[in-house]
């Protein structure tokens, strides 16, 4: 993606190494962020180097799984709330 | 876990291990320096003696270097201690670095302690922890303390699952109850006597950013623990002995070299550990790194061979240091030593 407005390529992975850099967040809390966004994209690159960046900063297996499991809650808990605007047509229209 | 020398493992011989790293399509350390242009590693004025005292061990840890354990037997005997003694009273070493196996169960190893301290030397404990809650060491935190020696402390995660996967069973909850005795004495809280942890990776993976690292470490282990520390230090994980093992027999071995091939920096060449530190072992023979030892890899090209070469020998202890696959290990990423990182 480089090759075409190669500094529009530049700026992105400048600003990526800023994000991911150790901040008020570590980089480990940063890898574990990505990790579970990578699921919740389902991304299968960003899992595989999310899945190496989190052992490698310190996570261990069940911290990741936790992660997994935060996307998850989200995911599925905004289809539940989602659920509200079908209760709200059906009672709109039912008798 | 038995030792890879008890269950007559292959790999328990330094001969084998040799083999098993040069059939893999790795290139010599010494043409990669030269590519980079850079030329053979050369030693600096020491800094560091670093006496192996022995490889036994109250643990078996998984990715063991020395493959030590219970179950083995090799250790410094006194008259060596007393040459170690005399061999820095020759020579102005600043620091005396002690490693085992456990180097407290070494007999030898107050002694060692006491006559160091009384020559003006820093003197380092590679400790594991565990070695203070033996029945037989109840004294030894407050012995460490009275000769205000640095204490640096495995700990490879600070949660409970990383630290037992790697050092076995029970070892995270009784290295923060060592800790805490640590503390309560003192160390990682007052001048002089400082704590420092070493974190390995678990698993075939290089280790993250340090500093990073140590931020989760001091935050987690004290809200979690109200354990403090001063330092953290991430060493890289070497393609030697025990980790060797785990690394072919989970399908790693290929893959970990070409990443620790893959991740040379030339940046870290200068402030590998060899360069500042002479490793004696248990029976006196003299190496360029404790790594080296393990290999059976003794110092060469122009230096003093043994500890009785040592007594003999003038002060100038240059030499060319005795290179082989498995030191992309300290040149991987930010680099790695037994002071943990050497580069950006």
């Amino acid at each position: 993606m480089g090759k075409n407005r190669g500094e529009l390529w530049t700026k992105f992975m400048d600003y990526y190494s800023a994000v991911f850099a150790d901040g008020a967040l570590t980089e480990r809390e940063k890898s574990l962020i990505a990790l579970a966004v990578a699921h919740t994209v389902q991304c299968p690159y960003c899992i595989d180097a999310y899945t190496k960046a989190s052992l490698e900063k310190g996570a261990d297996l069940d911290q990741m799984t936790e992660a997994v499991h935060v996307a998850n809650a989200i995911r599925g808990g905004s289809s539940l709330v989602h659920g509200v605007q079908m209760r709200n047509v059906a009672t709109r229209l039912g008798m | 876990m038995p030792s890879l020398l008890s269950i007559r493992h292959p790999l328990a011989s330094t001969a084998e291990q040799h083999a098993m790293l040069e059939r893999l399509a790795v290139p010599e350390f010494d043409h990669t320096l030269e590519r980079h242009g850079l030329a053979r590693l050369e030693t600096l004025p020491i800094e560091v003696l670093q006496i192996n005292v022995g490889k036994l061990c109250n643990q078996t840890c998984a990715h063991c270097h020395v493959d030590a354990g219970p179950d083995r037997t090799e250790s410094m005997t006194r008259d060596t201690a007393e040459r170690v003694i005399e061999a820095l009273r020759r020579h102005p070493i600043p620091k005396l670095d002690i490693t085992g196996g456990a180097p407290e169960l070494n007999p030898s190893f107050r002694y060692l302690v006491e006559e160091a301290r009384a020559l003006g030397r820093h003197v380092i404990d590679r400790c594991n922890l565990t070695v203070l809650l033996i029945r037989s060491q109840a004294d030894l935190a407050e012995f460490l303390a009275r000769h205000r020696v640095e204490i640096v402390a495995s700990l490879p995660s600070f949660r409970s699952a990383g630290t037992n996967a790697q050092r076995g069973d029970g070892v995270f909850e009784k290295s923060i109850e060592a800790l805490r005795r640590l503390n309560a004495l003192g160390y990682g809280r007052e001048p002089g006597l400082s704590l420092s942890l070493v974190h390995n990776p678990v698993g075939a993976f290089l280790p993250g950013n340090q500093a990073s690292l140590e931020r989760d470490y001091r935050r987690e282990l004290m809200s979690r623990h109200g354990v403090a520390f001063n330092n953290l230090y991430t060493m890289t994980n070497m393609p030697i002995s025990r980790f060797l093992e785990f690394l072919e027999r989970s399908g790693n071995l290929e893959r970990y070299l070409d990443l620790l091939v893959a991740s040379f920096n030339p940046g870290a060449v200068a402030g590998v550990m060899c360069r500042t530190h002479l490793s004696i072992g248990w029976d006196g023979t003299l190496y360029d790194c404790d790594f080296n030892q393990m290999l059976d890899l003794p110092v060469g090209n122009g230096g003093p061979r043994t500890l009785g070469d040592l007594l003999a020998w003038g002060t100038d202890l240059r030499r060319t240091i005795v290179t082989a696959r498995h030191c992309y290990g300290c040149t991987a990423g930010a680099g790695s030593s037994c002071g943990g990182t050497v580069a950006d």
